[in-house]
């Protein structure tokens, strides 16, 4: 328990770091989408620095597991972890979104080690998921594949197109998660475009529903191991978000959506970040 | 001097709220985006007649032909990728083929976008809209223009799409320019002997400073602001032929298909050997950075159209 505690804290770390990292890509690129990285941040150190299986070193070794970012506005946290990772340095991080540089301000398969998918446009990761997933079966390979959704993205049709071809195909190396974070860019969730009951919705699409608390790295790392158990259908790990998360004032502020930090802003999240590390440095 | 600057999205979105008395059939889709298309102007004021459809753009079009099927005039907006690529089909189908009245009105095309980067710098949109029968296709070039324009689409009916940039524009009309404005009459700003140019949308404003550049050079130049891009304004093509020893056009779009396109086809087809040349982006994705550098990095910013110009007067 005591050595389980101590890689969590880890795990926490980790986060932190990330998050630094996004806030000074963002107020460097004076452009990007802060939200929504933010809030994806655990879920995602949970799935690159614990649960699954790849290879740095070989961004190309036919048998990693496959992590693909739909909600591809979430970049920065993407390139802070491969960068943290090593699959580039971690100078790249300084550039994003600048010309002539390598970090495009959204994720491009053919540009950037360690990136599975191009994206963006939201609402094709799902498919294109299912689609590594299906060729793992084919060729017999045990890698499994995780596809990052926004919640606002599930608006989309092609999202429930995938989510009956996957339950169809019954795709149990598959791992969807859901960053509900009840904001997308006009407003909440239920006001835009009315999701619940998101778990009976896929419940009703044929997959398996879990839900945790979005923030809580233990909680999700128990989850992905659930989904890796679980036989004969898709699952969807329901992470319950805070958009924003990490940073006081960008937290549940639908303004920061799409807006980057501007001085100010910037001085004080890396402040309230350098407290947040200290804090779990501290504790016990 | 500082030119006078203001938004084509503002115009279109304050433009919707100015007429939504006058055409009581108007009706407003958005996708998630209203604060960027700036439909939120409308919306506002009208909240019955605004319908936000979620991140739903294919949903959003076929709506919006049922809307227009009882006799609405339907505007639904987006960024230019998400209302033309992701969305031909339900265009080609229920808007197009049905002759529905339905105005795609489209924000953030070209590559002037900027940081999002090539995922979302849209510069297919045109090629996509002009190639389906029954569409008229629509590239204003500043906020007063587009006013306009706007207006002109609510009265005019069928099936139309328009694209404005992101960024803020350059003004370059005044209201008396535009009094006789038609949709398929291109516009000249400015007159000259030697070369034409011929741009739509935001490099109309390039071509504009081009013109400056080359009459210090001593070349004068006849810039054609071509903001209908379909129908086209064949007279006015033709006539630039005889006037003038050279064509250039110029657009914030892939060279393949789009005005340029356009533009040759009715060279070709009258068999002139007229030099000509398009700028645009040559058949490549950009990449993010900023609007200026992206236009000087891919030749399209106003420099690039002097030497082009410079060079197809030299033949
Ligand atoms: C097809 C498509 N339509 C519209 C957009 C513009 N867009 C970017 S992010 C976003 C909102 C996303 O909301 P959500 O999925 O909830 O993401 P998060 O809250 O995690 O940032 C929209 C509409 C897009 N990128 N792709
Ligand atoms: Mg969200």
């Amino acid at each position: 328990m005591a050595k389980q505690q101590a890689f969590l804290k880890e795990l926490d770390l980790i986060a932190v770091k990330i998050r630094t990292h996004i806030i000074e890509m963002l107020y460097r690129a004076k452009s990007g989408h802060p939200g929504g990285s933010l809030s994806a941040v655990e879920a995602m150190v949970a799935l690159y620095f614990h649960h699954m299986h790849i290879n740095p070193k070989n961004p190309k070794d036919p048998d990693r597991d496959r992590f693909i970012l739909s909600k591809g506005h979430a970049a920065p946290t993407l390139y802070a972890i491969l960068a943290e990772l090593g699959y580039f340095h971690t100078d790249e991080l300084l550039y994003l979104r600048q010309i002539n540089h390598m970090l495009q301000g959204h994720p491009v398969c053919t540009h950037i080690p360690g990136v599975e998918a191009s994206t963006g446009s939201l609402g094709h990761g799902l498919s294109f998921g299912n689609g590594v997933a299906l060729a793992g079966n084919l060729d017999k390979k045990t890698y499994r594949v995780y596809v990052l959704l926004g919640d606002g993205e599930t608006d989309e049709g092609q999202i429930w197109e995938a989510a009956a071809a996957a339950s169809h195909y019954k795709l149990d190396n598959l791992c969807a998660l859901l960053d509900r974070n009840y904001l997308q860019i006009d407003g909440n969730t239920e006001d835009v475009m009315k999701l619940e009951s998101i778990r009976r919705r896929w419940e009703a699409f044929g997959w398996n529903v879990i839900e945790v608390n979005g923030h809580n790295i233990g909680e999700i790392i128990d989850a992905l191991l659930l989904a890796s158990d679980h036989k004969h259908q898709p699952t969807i790990i329901i992470l319950n978000t805070v958009k924003g998360k990490g940073v006081s004032f960008m937290e549940n502020n639908i303004d920061f959506h799409g807006v980057a930090p501007n001085e100010m802003e910037y001085k004080l999240a890396m402040k309230e970040l350098a407290e947040q590390q200290r804090a779990l440095e501290a504790a016990e | 001097m500082n030119k006078a600057m203001a938004n084509p999205r503002d115009a279109y979105g304050e433009t919707l709220a100015e007429i939504g008395d006058k055409y009581p059939n108007i009706v407003v889709l958005d996708a998630d985006l209203s604060k960027s298309t700036k439909t939120i102007l409308f919306a506002k004021k009208y909240p019955q007649r605004f319908f936000e459809m979620g991140i739903a753009e294919a949903n959003m079009i076929s709506t919006a032909a049922g809307l227009a099927s009882t006799g609405k005039i339907a505007f639904a907006s987006t960024f230019a990728v998400f209302a033309t690529g992701r969305v031909y089909d339900q265009i080609r189908m229920d808007v197009a083929y049905s002759q529905a009245n339905v105005k795609v009105f489209a924000t953030h095309g070209g590559i002037s976008v900027g940081k999002d980067g090539a995922s979302h710098q849209m510069i297919e949109d045109i090629a996509l809209m002009r190639v389906l029968p029954n569409m008229t296709v629509i590239t204003p070039s500043d906020a007063p223009q587009t006013k306009r324009l706007v207006e002109l689409m609510a009265q005019t009916p069928g099936p139309m799409y328009a694209r404005v940039g992101r960024a803020n524009a350059p003004i370059i009309y005044t209201k008396e320019d535009l009094a006789s404005l038609q949709l398929g009459k291109g516009l000249v700003p400015r007159e000259g002997d030697d070369v034409t140019i011929i741009a739509c949308g935001t490099m109309v404003d390039q071509a504009l400073d081009a013109y400056t550049r080359l009459k210090d050079k001593g070349i004068t130049a006849r810039i054609v602001d071509m903001h209908t891009i379909k129908p086209l304004d064949t007279a006015l093509i033709l006539d630039c032929v005889k006037h003038t020893n050279a064509i250039l056009t110029a657009e914030e779009h892939s060279i393949i298909g789009g005005l340029g396109s356009a533009v040759s086809e009715v060279l070709a087809e009258h068999a002139s050997s007229i030099p000509f040349y398009r700028i645009g982006v040559r058949d490549m994705f950009c990449e993010s950075g900023e609007p200026e550098e992206l236009l000087d990095k891919y030749e399209l910013s106003a420099p690039h159209i002097v030497t082009a110009a410079q060079h197809l007067l030299k033949h």
